[in-house]
């Protein structure tokens, strides 16, 4: 086995040990600490963000990639990788990889969805509608699959239950830790939502999550759960793969923007002169761009680049792993202008207000003031954009796909999903199943995202103090 | 207020530069003039004597930045004598030329334009209208059920991405039901069939976030002192909202509203191409499938200018409706 | 929000009364008239014939423009016939001192074609034509007054026409020669006519010299040697040795007449900024004329009033059986042409609108997508395709044309993997040939619309063998009289003796890795290579694929940087020279600069000496016998996996008459006929809205005002107790 380091892995890792970092610094001062509490109170942001962090672990375990070493040939010592790189995630599905349909199956179909011309024993030729490889080949051919499925659906809840319970008791057990209070007193508490924060429905969303996974998980080890698509790959596969993309585009851009708006803005507000004048010329004049054609301009050029080195890449993953490593870096040049100018009016008001004035009379450096007064003030403004631009930029990456300017279209994506669906929409009887699941997979993701900032914006926003 | 005026137009000028400059860049470092005079030629066998008769035709024989043969006319001859100087000069005096395909941009700006409006204002003006009534009557419901559930379905309008609007709605209305036309465009009154469909998958992706921020709007006003003592002198809540809490929201929706105003004529890229409405926005799509540089280069040039014009409107509209405003 | 509910319903009722239907894409009043629908899938970009070079314009201009040829709209095999002319040219072979001498001479250094032009055709109306009192252009001068009340051709109050002359067809080809046209076809055409690259070089340089002081250009003055009016109605063209299918050239768009006065007309800069030039709207004899052309929605064409006599074909009954032409194909035999009275061009940049708008009957005939397959079409017990009931009971009907192209995958012989000669490398070659299933292929992107080729030739050009005989050995076995795939094992085998056991290279123990360039294109695209990577997967070899758009993917190739690519060609003629070509040496692309079309760069000497000779001759026996001494050559060789030749399969409403399939004429319009009437009927059958949705909507609001009031005025005590 060899590690690849792909380079949107490495970003988001980075992303991962800072936000660790910056957690610790928020558990360190009292006030955040309160806030964050006070966010959390609400049970829909509980709920929220416990979806998004598993969105956030999947697509972590679709960011570690590597290659495994190929069976060696007798006369030769070299190892040699396999060409194409594997993730966790890619293990976890292995049958659905090895075992691919030949095409279009319905969700829990036994057959195939379109029908072929076969020339049957006696020599005449029909449509018929072949059964499907790979799915229960243990049932015989007249044997319904209801029956097998219900079954197998109710181990899989079993096992998801069971296995969620184990970990929400650990839970309550460590948090309880140091009480004196018994493990049957405490559990009616959680039950009666009289915690602090409100657990129970952080709980329910747990298991909801967990045995919704078992059972998708173990059904689709042996049924096509969403159907497989045109050439019969298996569509929850696809779309949970698409989920390392949607999560990227949408945090790493977001988190690429900050360090360029926040530096430019506060320095455009602060020292004004002809820093604010520069500044401003760049912002405008990058901002009145329609931003799709500088969108297209861009991911052209990164296009043509890569053509013109193949030799950079051994396989085809890192290959449109930096295409979708600039489309993140184009899109995050294309979208700081707003926070930028948010934060420049924003810094511009903060350094006349009396406690900076104050403390600049008293001889306060500058830096010190930046830190102290001012970037403590702009943190609400900042967080609530990360959250309201990640949706956005979620959403945009199927429009992009769209227009022929979104990741590469070999790669797992929503908006690639979407883009081949519309074709699907058009046949007769419709191909439902692989627009629904990029509808879903999507729209949880986009909902508990937006849900969740409007309770960021609730807590941090001082206009809502009132 | 004249003199504001003209300094921003002035200041446009460098943006406008910059805007140039960076279209320049982006555009030729992907496709070389070769490559544009190959893609306009279309045919199967192209000999390099036909490559630079076009070339020469259309001047993309000059080179892009500095010119070296024209070196012994001086420094600036050399740097203007250029592609980027020839195409950039024009533009100002909005002189969009040929395109690469040999038709006038301007005239097709023109053609093109009206498609886009009749689309972009009837789903700007009702979505507007839709918007804020809605979210009127969600601020005089404020805490009750009807706005937490609101409220929610808002965020799942908007948590839909508008190409399942586009796909759904073509689907339900015209395939099934028979209601409008798929796709299509007439211009006139004759056309009303073919725009309902658009403006109202328009005026429904819109909505989501439309009420969510007029709501917060009006929310704010709601607060105010004013506010109250209009409530306390008895007013029902329905004359305080429209007499009180509407005009006085009137002045952050429309200097948030000026700002769009000039770039409806840019049109709506997705709308169009799947509606088949020969405005701007798929005329833009098809110049970059196309790699008309000529045509994209305009349709940037137009965009940004559009985008200044927004901006120094919203400024205006400050002066003219909040006399705190000055402008100097 | 209810109001707006109201006054669109107002509208949509408003809508139903004037018309029945909702939902037509058309004017509503266009359906009752003879008018034909059909549409186009990019902005038509030339309709000048000197520069058009696709199917799309020429499905535009070939209704417009009249080459001195044509194909026979229903024989088949194809076959040419006067369009323009009395008869067929007259040929003479001539030594080179230009003395006649026999056909099988073997002094013959050029052919001379005459053409003899009928004396009743004339230009369609148009305001070039007008002369003032003095015999002068009236137009040609045109002044800023005049210009400024002009903004299309219908602005102009005259319109005149004229004979048409030799001199037309003359003054178009030296159009052509004028690089600043960008013809595309004029390097070729110079290999050919004689004096013609002389005076190309000539014209070019003058043209250039003209335009620099913004003057007119005027062709009529100088001469090209090659070519000459022998008088007003006859012409003579001169060419290189024999050249057989330089007739079929002449069928082609390039060769139709442009008359000078039009030419001049549209010089005038004026005109030119308001869009009207010769490449938007032409000037022709043809059937129809352009009446309307914005690209960006539709182009209009009218009959041309001024339409010389032209019946619709008869068919000896010989002639119908050998053609396989159905007998309502002929009901109208004998009958002046055109039957249609106008033809719309709607832009339909995508397929699903197209298909859906073909099912409610607002497009008169249509392909079939391939997702709408399964709908369509029935496979029947002897495996022919029919139309699912659901079809037949609309009427429609189903027509289906081997098109004469070809889609093949290529490898690059120069490349030092899979390119070159030795015994080594044709096996692997032919493994991989034999590893990727075309007919797998076919059954999924193309719901088995085509056939696997066996070799460069598609069926239906001389040469093409449906048998067993003429199947390639190196990919099928026979087997019981029946044509079957060689296994993978086979192929396995042949990877071994190529020195790649398992994919793997016995000499450096690498896997085998190749590299396949493809465009980035469509949704469907990645399925396919999914598919594509399966198929070399089977033999162990990894599949790299390298995606990059249209303008690199040409790079490659022309600099032959490629290892294997997919690529179509599609007839020009139906000639086997204009397929075998492909592989002819002297068009390698890396040795001619790229501007060769032998993309695959493959060199044969064999090869080529046999092409020399079977490119000149007519169609005959010994010429078979060549082409297959070259397919033989090229499938040991297989510098191409030869892929597959399409099928079409055209869907016909019951109203559209006389569709019948024909690949190679473009001037097709003419002979089709609609009924209108039925049209009407049917249209408005099919598409009567669904009125419950509506309803129900609509309950549903008023049952939500209610509730609403009623919370409203519990509200207001509320705020005012809390008051």
């Amino acid at each position: 086995m060899k590690m690849s380091f792909l380079w949107t892995d490495m970003m988001i890792w980075l992303l991962v040990v800072a936000l660790i970092f910056w957690a610790r610094m928020i558990m360190r001062s009292p006030q955040t600490r309160q806030q964050w509490r006070r966010i959390y109170e609400s049970p829909l942001a509980m709920a929220c963000s416990l979806i998004l962090l598993t969105y956030l672990s999947v697509a972590l375990l679709d960011s570690i990639h590597f290659r495994l070493a190929l069976p060696t040939q007798a006369d030769s010592k070299q190892v040699n990788y396999d060409i194409n790189m594997k993730s966790p995630l890619d293990l976890l599905f292995a049958h659905n990889i090895d075992h691919s349909e030949r095409t279009y199956s319905a969700p829990f179909a036994r057959n195939e969805f379109v029908s072929s011309i076969i020339v049957n024993e006696q020599g005449i030729t029909e449509k018929a509608y072949l059964p499907l490889k790979h799915v229960a080949t243990y049932l015989g051919i007249n044997e319904g699959s209801g029956l097998d499925i219900f079954i197998k659906s109710i181990i899989a809840i079993i096992m998801g239950l069971m296995i969620g319970l184990i970990f929400v008791t650990l839970h309550m057990l460590w948090l309880k830790r140091g009480t004196q209070d018994s493990f049957g007193h405490y559990l009616q508490t959680v039950k009666q939502g009289k915690t602090q924060l409100p657990w129970r429905w952080a709980y329910a969303t747990f298991l909801f999550i967990l045995v919704m996974s078992v059972w998708l998980y173990y059904l689709n080890l042996s049924y096509h759960v969403l159907g497989t698509d045109k050439v019969g790959g298996d569509v929850l596969y696809n779309t949970l793969k698409s989920i390392r993309t949607g999560v990227l585009i949408g945090v790493l851009t977001t988190v690429a923007t900050l360090p360029i708006s926040i530096i430019l803005g506060i320095s455009a507000g602060y020292i004004g002169g002809w820093v604010d004048d520069v500044i401003q010329y760049i912002y405008t004049t990058l901002s009145s761009i329609p931003s799709v054609l500088l969108i297209a301009a861009s991911i052209l050029v990164v296009q043509v680049t890569i053509d013109n080195n193949p030799q950079w890449f051994e396989t085809a993953t890192e290959r449109s792993d930096l295409r979708l490593f600039f489309l993140i870096i184009i899109l995050s040049i294309t979208s700081w202008t707003g926070l930028c100018r948010l934060l420049r009016a924003e810094t511009f008001k903060l350094s006349q207000v009396e406690f900076v004035t104050a403390a600049r009379a008293f001889g306060v450096g500058k830096f010190t003031i930046l830190r102290r007064h001012i970037l403590p003030n702009l943190m609400h403004i900042i967080l609530i954009s990360v959250v309201l631009d990640f949706s956005f930029l979620v959403l945009s990456e199927a429009v992009l796909s769209y227009v022929g300017v979104g990741v590469d279209p070999s790669m797992h994506s929503w908006g690639n999903m979407i883009n081949q669906a519309r074709l699907e929409m058009a046949r007769e009887p419709m191909v439902w199943w692989s627009l629904l699941s990029a509808f879903l997979f999507m729209f949880v993701l986009v909902l508990a995202a937006n849900l969740f900032s409007d309770r960021i914006q609730v807590v941090l926003d001082p206009r809502n103090e009132a | 207020m004249l003199n504001y005026i003209i300094r921003r137009v002035l200041y446009a000028i460098p943006i406008l530069i910059g805007v140039n400059l960076l279209t320049f860049l982006l555009f030729f470092m992907v496709n070389s003039p070769d490559d544009i005079a190959r893609s306009q030629l279309g045919a199967k066998q192209i000999s390099p004597q036909q490559i630079t008769a076009w070339k020469v035709k259309r001047g993309y024989d000059k080179p892009l930045f500095y010119n070296a043969e024209t070196k012994e006319e001086g420094v600036l001859a050399s740097l203007t004598d250029t592609l980027f100087v020839k195409e950039s000069l024009a533009l100002f005096i909005f002189d969009f030329g040929f395109s690469d395909a040999g038709r006038n941009i301007a005239t097709d700006i023109k053609q093109r334009m009206w498609p886009s409006l009749q689309i972009a204002l009837p789903s700007f003006i009702i979505g507007l209208t839709t918007n804020i009534s809605l979210a009127l009557l969600i601020v005089l419901f404020r805490g009750s059920v009807l706005d937490t559930t609101t409220m929610i379905i808002a965020v799942m309008i908007m948590s839909i991405s508008g190409l399942f609007y586009i796909i759904a709605g073509q689907v339900l209305f015209s395939k099934l039901w028979h209601w409008f036309p798929i796709s299509g465009f007439e211009s006139g009154i004759g056309g009303i069939k073919f725009v309902i469909l658009p403006v109202l998958i328009g005026v429904f992706g819109g909505i989501g976030s439309g009420v969510r921020w007029y709501r917060s709007l009006f929310l704010e006003q709601i607060n105010q002192d004013y506010v109250r003592t209009a409530r306390a002198k008895g007013l029902t809540e329905l004359r305080v909202l429209f007499g009180h809490v509407l005009p006085n929201g009137m002045l952050p929706i429309l200097t948030g509203v000026v700002v769009v105003l000039p770039s409806l004529f840019m049109g709506s890229l997705i709308m169009e191409s799947f509606f088949g409405i020969p405005g701007l926005g798929s005329y833009t799509i098809d110049a970059i499938n196309a790699q008309d540089f000529s045509i994209v280069k305009s349709m940037v040039f137009l965009g940004a200018v559009l985008y200044i014009i927004g901006l120094l409107l919203t400024d205006i509209s400050y002066t003219l409706f909040d006399p705190r405003v000055k402008l100097s | 929000m209810k109001q707006l509910l109201l006054s669109l319903l107002l509208l949509l009722l408003a809508n139903t009364l004037s018309a029945g239907v909702w939902n037509s894409p058309h004017n509503t009043d266009q359906p009752s008239e003879n008018i034909l629908f059909t549409s186009f899938s990019s902005p038509v970009k030339h309709l000048d014939p000197v520069i058009s070079y696709n199917s799309a314009e020429w499905g535009i201009i070939g209704q417009i423009y009249e080459p001195p040829l044509q194909y026979n709209y229903l024989k088949r095999p194809y076959v040419l016939e006067p369009a323009t002319l009395t008869a067929m040219p007259e040929v003479h072979y001539l030594d080179k001192n230009g003395q006649t001498v026999d056909v099988t001479s073997k002094n013959i250094a050029f052919s001379e074609y005459i053409f003899h032009l009928r004396d009743d055709i004339r230009f369609q109306p148009h305001p070039s034509f007008v002369k003032d009192t003095e015999g002068r252009q009236r137009y040609a001068k045109l002044t800023g007054d005049e210009l400024d009340d002009i903004t299309s051709l219908d602005d102009f109050a005259l319109n005149d026409s004229r004979l048409l002359q030799a001199n037309d067809y003359i003054y178009a080809i030296k159009r052509m020669a004028v690089r600043q046209n960008h013809s595309p076809i004029l390097d070729s055409m110079m290999a050919y006519i004689i004096g013609l690259k002389d005076y190309s070089k000539d014209i070019t340089n003058k043209v250039k010299a003209l335009k620099k002081d913004k003057k007119i250009v005027d062709l009529r003055s100088s001469e090209i040697s090659g070519i000459k009016q022998l008088d007003p109605l006859t012409f003579s063209i001169r060419i290189k040795g024999v050249y057989p299918q330089f007739l079929y050239w002449m069928s082609m768009n390039f060769f139709a007449p442009i008359p000078w006065e039009a030419d001049l007309f549209y010089q005038q800069a004026g005109l030119k900024e308001k869009n009207l030039t010769l490449d938007s709207f032409p000037v022709g004899t043809g059937p129809y004329y352009l009446a309307e052309n914005n690209p960006n929605k539709q182009m209009r064409l009218v009959a041309n009033p001024n339409f010389h006599t032209e019946l619709y074909p008869s068919l000896s009954p010989e002639e119908q059986k050998a053609s396989g032409v159905p007998d309502e194909m002929l009901v109208d035999s004998g009958k002046p042409m055109p039957f249609i009275k106008e033809v719309i061009y709607s832009l339909e940049k995508e397929s699903i609108p197209l298909w859906n708008k073909f099912l409610q009957g607002y497009y008169d005939s249509s392909g079939i997508a391939s997702e709408a397959f399964d709908q369509t079409i029935n496979i029947s017990t002897t495996g022919a395709m029919g139309l699912s009931p659901e079809m037949e009971k609309r009427g429609i009907t189903l027509r289906s044309a081997i098109v004469p192209s070809i889609y093949y995958m290529a490898f690059n012989m120069v490349d030092p993997v899979v390119g070159g000669y030795s015994e080594s490398n044709q096996k692997l070659r032919q493994a991989i040939s034999i590893a990727i299933h075309y007919e797998e292929y076919i059954s999924i992107f193309r719901n088995d619309r085509g056939i696997a080729a066996q070799g460069p030739i598609p069926p239906g050009i001389f040469g093409y063998d449906d048998s067993l005989a003429g199947h390639n050995n190196y990919v099928y076995d026979s087997v019981e009289g029946k044509s079957e795939r060689k296994p993978i094992a086979y192929a396995k085998q042949l990877l071994t003796e190529a020195g790649y056991p398992n994919g793997t290279s016995s000499k450096t123990g690498k896997p085998l890795t190749i590299h396949y360039d493809a465009t980035s294109a469509g949704p469907d695209q990645r399925a396919q290579l999914d598919w594509m990577r399966k198929q070399f997967k089977k033999l162990g070899i990894l599949l790299v694929i390298r995606n990059s758009d249209y303008n690199r993917f040409q790079d490659k190739i022309r600099n032959g940087s490629t290892q294997m690519f997919m690529w179509g060609w599609n007839a020009d003629y139906p000639d086997p020279e204009n397929f075998l070509f492909l592989l002819y040496g002297g068009n390698a692309a890396v040795d001619t600069g790229g501007s060769g079309i032998n993309s695959s760069n493959y060199k044969n000497p064999e090869f080529d000496r046999l092409f020399d000779q079977m490119n000149t001759m007519e169609n005959s026996p010994e010429r078979l016998a060549i082409i297959q001494q070259m397919l033989e050559i090229a499938r040991k060789d297989s510098p191409w996996i030869w892929g597959f030749h399409p099928k079409s399969l055209g869907l016909y409403h019951h109203w559209f008459g006389n569709a019948w399939p024909n690949q190679m004429a473009n001037n097709t319009m003419k002979y089709k006929r609609i009924d209108d009437k039925k049209r009407r009927d049917l249209q408005s059958q099919w598409n009567q809205p669904v009125l419950l949705p509506i309803i129900v909507f609509f309950i549903l609001i008023i049952g939500i005002i209610y509730p609403l009031l009623r919370a409203y005025r519990k509200r207001q005590a509320f705020v005012i107790q809390t008051q």
